[in-house]
């Protein structure tokens, strides 16, 4: 049994459907990966998982349950953390306090007074930050604050980890630092799933990956898989002809298109 | 039959007055996403700037029509948009409900400075005495056609200028996304200050209907506008046709409430309901709304004022004892009575601090929790500590059952349901015979501890002083701890909380619950050093005025609290002192929340910031001139380190505060 089944779900905004009876599984254990374009849905879609969107129609199964009307906190005790493409640190509590705030709510009223011990410190060596430690979270650079917010994430112990973009703002080596961190949480048991442009990480890393494409799947498979095949190359293929068109306006990630384009590409030169 | 009629039709006026005036905020906040709180007050000042020009001046009544509606109206809705509340669509809703609230205060603060308080003014009809019958004993008066034909004339106006012209248009497209109109060559800030153009005019028509039927009177019109918000409301604050809608089914159930009260059993209980209509309603659609989503997009730029350590805030709340004790030997009671007050004034605003401040939540309705607490005080009549506890948990629970029916609203709906709350308290409650009973005083006796009871006035007045401290005390250490730091985390935040697995609705329950009951205890406390407390003491618009000396004080730190509660008490009594400038000194607090509401820290924190610019400042430019002094200087710290307690907590200020309340005396 999968533990995320993301079934038939629809979202729309007015006239704009952003997801389109998406349709996909993320096994207990594994690094997922779901990419597309920009305007795809991905962050929707994660939305929709932590109840910050209610769908149109279509349901999600966590764990074998139907947590369509559970509210936010709910899934997160359930197991369900994640973190945000848009920045949502706790801008003026320190980076430390940030993590802090997240083992007092995991606790409960009655724990939380008690000492975190080396909880927090902890946790920011695993991402690498704690030298960052006393800064305000909204003066840290936002590679460093994306860890934070994997940092708080993990403070709540999640079995299932939603990533958006979380290695935008990293430089190569941390990049690479990080793909490692993530197979070491895989390890343990956390399951991941990621929305992510950079490809090279992406690749590496995942078990599994699915293409988002208009609110819809469109392919999954191993990454050998995504790179020969061929609906995802003339998805990408057909963005290329016509330039970076993006349905919900204009982009400013274009150089991730091209790096997605770029991947396939060679993957299909291959 | 004939009365039914006769009520219809004085519904359908008031309705269409409503409607006028609702038209106008759902044009403004559509495209500027500002709420304007001082939209009555608008309609209240044109009330009195037509008469002004038409019965006192003796201009012709059309004269004076397009001076106030095309003139002066459309220039003073610019200036609002242009001046005082440009970008806040974006801001916090904190901020705007504050800047708006500023202006309401200065407007009231306008009129009463120009068309005095004492003379009577009445504005007539127009074309008074003359009416239209309708068969044999219904007389629908001119003014009242008038009114419902320009009503219907205004509607089909802004349904042509939104739809049919290329500034309608823009307007609507401003709506989405201002910044995507500029791209495409249109140019959203004239937009803007023309939809705060039409809707300060109607507004000020509005006024200048209703007001010869109300009255001319500074409160009770600006008032009005809460039947605005409802109409509004119905529409969620963007559909003009529900507006109306809203507008027609409030004056309708106003006038057959009036007309029909009689048949109601325990109607003897509820003459206040007609005038509360409005806030009823705002309750119900409040309450009827869906669940707001979590705000995602977090907002930025909070600087939290330092929170000093445990051992630092009970050093200067023990300073602050010793100074009160002192200053209060050989002080007359008048001024006893007045230090009293501001002690009350301070620790309801500790309640502002805990809520506003750190919770990031805006309450219009502080003082009616305190006036709770007041009753309740009066009516438990156990002056003791456990008396106190009682009343503390009544007001805790009152505020939880505000808070309750509204849980999932947030921000701008969740501080209109407060509005709407203090107006049901002031009109429904507080007159029933349990409570104050109209102009009645409730007696109260002075509290006692342990045995130990505080007859004098100077003794009640240090104990008071002490409560303060405590309360202070307490929300710091409460700030201090994981409760205080979740509470910013959910203000910084809301989606990442929920992530994170926080009910913030009960979270916030408890926060409405706890502050209430702060206030409380600031009512109790003031109940028995004045040993006779009347609704007067209670009504919202001390609520408006707690809000804003909480705001250009500081509403972050418990120093704000402070120096907002001396400040507040100070207030009517320089308008005592100095009448002829009294109506200038509300301007004053209003335009001084429009300038510094945009930083919640306040005054405070400025002088927070004065020891260290004195050692990165001063001290650098003594020592290079007398080396001699040997004066310890300090590198500039990094703006990292403002959450740090190291910065000097309430210190200074307390003295400041002392010798503000020495001047006051």
């Amino acid at each position: 049994m999968p533990l995320l089944h993301v079934d038939d779900v629809v979202v729309q905004f007015g006239g704009v459907t952003a997801v389109n009876h998406a349709n996909f599984q993320v096994e207990a254990g594994t690094i997922t990966g779901l990419i597309g374009p920009n305007g795809a849905g991905k962050t929707t879609t994660f939305n929709v998982v932590t109840g910050l969107q209610t769908p149109t129609s279509g349901r999600v199964m966590f764990d074998g349950k139907n947590i369509n009307r559970l509210p936010v906190n709910r899934r997160s005790k359930r197991g369900i953390g994640r973190t945000f493409q848009r920045l949502e640190a706790f801008g003026s509590l320190t980076v430390a306090d940030n993590v802090r705030v997240a083992l007092d709510i995991k606790r409960g009223l009655r724990g939380m007074f008690a000492s975190t011990g080396n909880q927090v410190h902890d946790l920011l060596e695993l991402v690498g930050i704690s030298s960052y430690a006393g800064d305000r979270a909204d003066s840290i650079p936002t590679g460093t604050a994306r860890l934070l917010e994997l940092a708080r994430a993990l403070a709540c112990e999640p079995r299932l980890l939603l990533l958006d973009e979380p290695s935008s703002g990293l430089d190569e080596s941390e990049t690479e630092d990080f793909g490692r961190l993530l197979q070491k949480l895989a390890g343990e048991g956390v399951t991941i799933l990621m929305v992510e442009h950079d490809m090279d990480l992406v690749m590496s890393v995942c078990n599994e990956i699915h293409v988002l494409d208009f609110g819809s799947i469109i392919a999954y498979g191993t990454p050998a898989e995504i790179r020969e095949n061929p609906v995802v190359q003339k998805a990408y293929l057909g963005y290329s002809d016509e330039g970076p068109v993006d349905p919900d306006g204009p982009t400013n990630d274009s150089n991730h298109d091209t790096a997605v384009l770029d991947a396939v590409t060679e993957g299909a030169a291959q | 039959m004939s009365t039914f009629i006769s009520y219809t039709l004085e519904g359908l006026f008031t309705g269409a007055a409503y409607a006028i005036a609702a038209s106008g905020l759902v044009l403004t906040y559509s495209t500027t996403r500002v709420f304007n709180i001082a939209h009555g007050a608008v309609g209240m000042v044109f009330g009195f700037l037509y008469w002004d020009f038409s019965v006192k001046q003796g201009l012709p009544v059309w004269f004076s029509l397009i001076l106030v509606l095309l003139v002066v109206a459309p220039l003073l809705g610019v200036f609002f948009q242009r001046v005082l509340t440009r970008g806040l669509g974006s801001a916090p809703i904190g901020v705007s409900l504050v800047v708006t609230v500023g202006m309401l205060v200065a407007l009231i603060g306008v009129a009463q400075q120009i068309w005095s308080t004492e003379d009577a003014r009445v504005l007539p009809e127009f074309f008074v005495g003359k009416s239209i019958s309708i068969g044999d004993d219904i007389n629908l008066s001119y003014h009242r056609a008038i009114t419902i034909v320009l009503s219907g004339i205004v509607a089909a106006g802004l349904y042509v200028l939104l739809t049919r012209t290329r500034v309608g248009t823009a307007m609507r497209a401003s709506v989405d996304n201002p910044d995507l109109l500029e791209l495409y060559g249109g140019k959203p800030k004239t937009v803007a200050a023309l939809s705060w153009a039409v809707g300060t005019s109607l507004g000020a028509l509005s006024g200048i209907l209703l007001a010869p039927i109300v009255g001319l009177e500074y409160f009770g019109l600006t008032l009005l506008v809460i039947s605005a918000y409802a109409a509004a409301m119905l529409g969620k604050l963007t559909s003009l046709p529900l507006t109306y809608v809203g507008a027609l089914l409030l004056g309708l159930a106003s006038s057959y409430l009036v007309g029909y009260l009689q048949y109601l059993p325990g109607d003897k209980y509820l003459t206040g309901l007609p005038a509360v209509v409005p806030a009823l309603f705002l309750a119900l659609i409040l309450v009827l709304l869906p669940q707001a989503p979590l705000r995602i997009g977090q907002v930025k730029g909070l600087v939290a004022a330092p929170v000093p350590s445990l051992t630092k805030s009970l050093g200067w709340g023990a300073g602050l004892l010793v100074v009160v004790f002192v200053a209060s030997s050989g002080m007359s009671n008048a001024n006893l009575l007045l230090v009293g007050t501001a002690a009350t004034y301070g620790i309801v605003m500790l309640s502002l601090v805990l809520l506003t401040g750190y919770g990031g939540v805006v309450s219009l309705a502080q003082f009616t929790f305190a006036g709770v607490g007041a009753i309740a005080y009066c009516k438990i009549d156990q002056p003791n500590l456990f008396g106190l506890l009682l009343v503390v948990l009544i007001s805790a629970g009152v505020g939880a059952l505000v808070a309750f029916p509204v849980l999932r609203l947030t921000g701008l709906y969740l501080a209109l349901a407060t509005l709407a709350f203090a107006q049901l308290m002031e009109k429904l409650i507080f007159v029933q015979p349990f409570a104050f009973e109209f102009a009645n005083l409730l007696q109260a006796k002075r509290l006692s501890i342990l045995g130990y009871q505080f007859n004098t006035n100077r003794q009640y007045v240090v104990m008071m002083a002490v409560f303060f401290v405590l309360v202070a005390v307490l929300v710091l250490a409460l700030r201090r701890g994981p409760l205080g730091r979740i509470l910013i985390a959910m203000r910084d935040s809301q989606a990442a909380c929920g992530t994170l697995g926080l009910d913030q609705r009960w979270f916030r329950v408890a926060l409405f619950a706890g502050s209430a009951g702060i206030a409380g205890l600031g009512g109790a406390l003031f109940a028995g050093l004045r040993q006779a407390v009347g609704s007067a003491d209670f009504i919202y618009f001390q609520s408006l005025l707690l809000l804003l000396f909480a705001v250009i004080w500081g509403v972050t730190s418990v120093t704000g609290a402070l120096l907002g509660g001396v400040f507040m008490m100070y207030l009517p009594e320089a308008q005592a002192t100095y009448p002829d400038v009294a109506g200038l000194l509300f301007v004053l607090i209003g335009i001084g929340a429009v300038v510094i509401g945009r930083d919640p820290n306040g005054l405070a924190n400025k002088l927070f910031g004065f020891p260290r610019w004195i050692q990165t400042t001063v001290y650098p430019f003594l020592a290079g001139r007398y080396p001699g002094l040997a004066l310890k200087s300090r590198e500039p710290r990094a703006a990292e380190d403002e959450d740090e307690p190291i910065a000097p907590g309430p210190v200074e200020t307390n003295q400041e505060v002392d010798s503000d309340a020495v001047a006051a005396r």
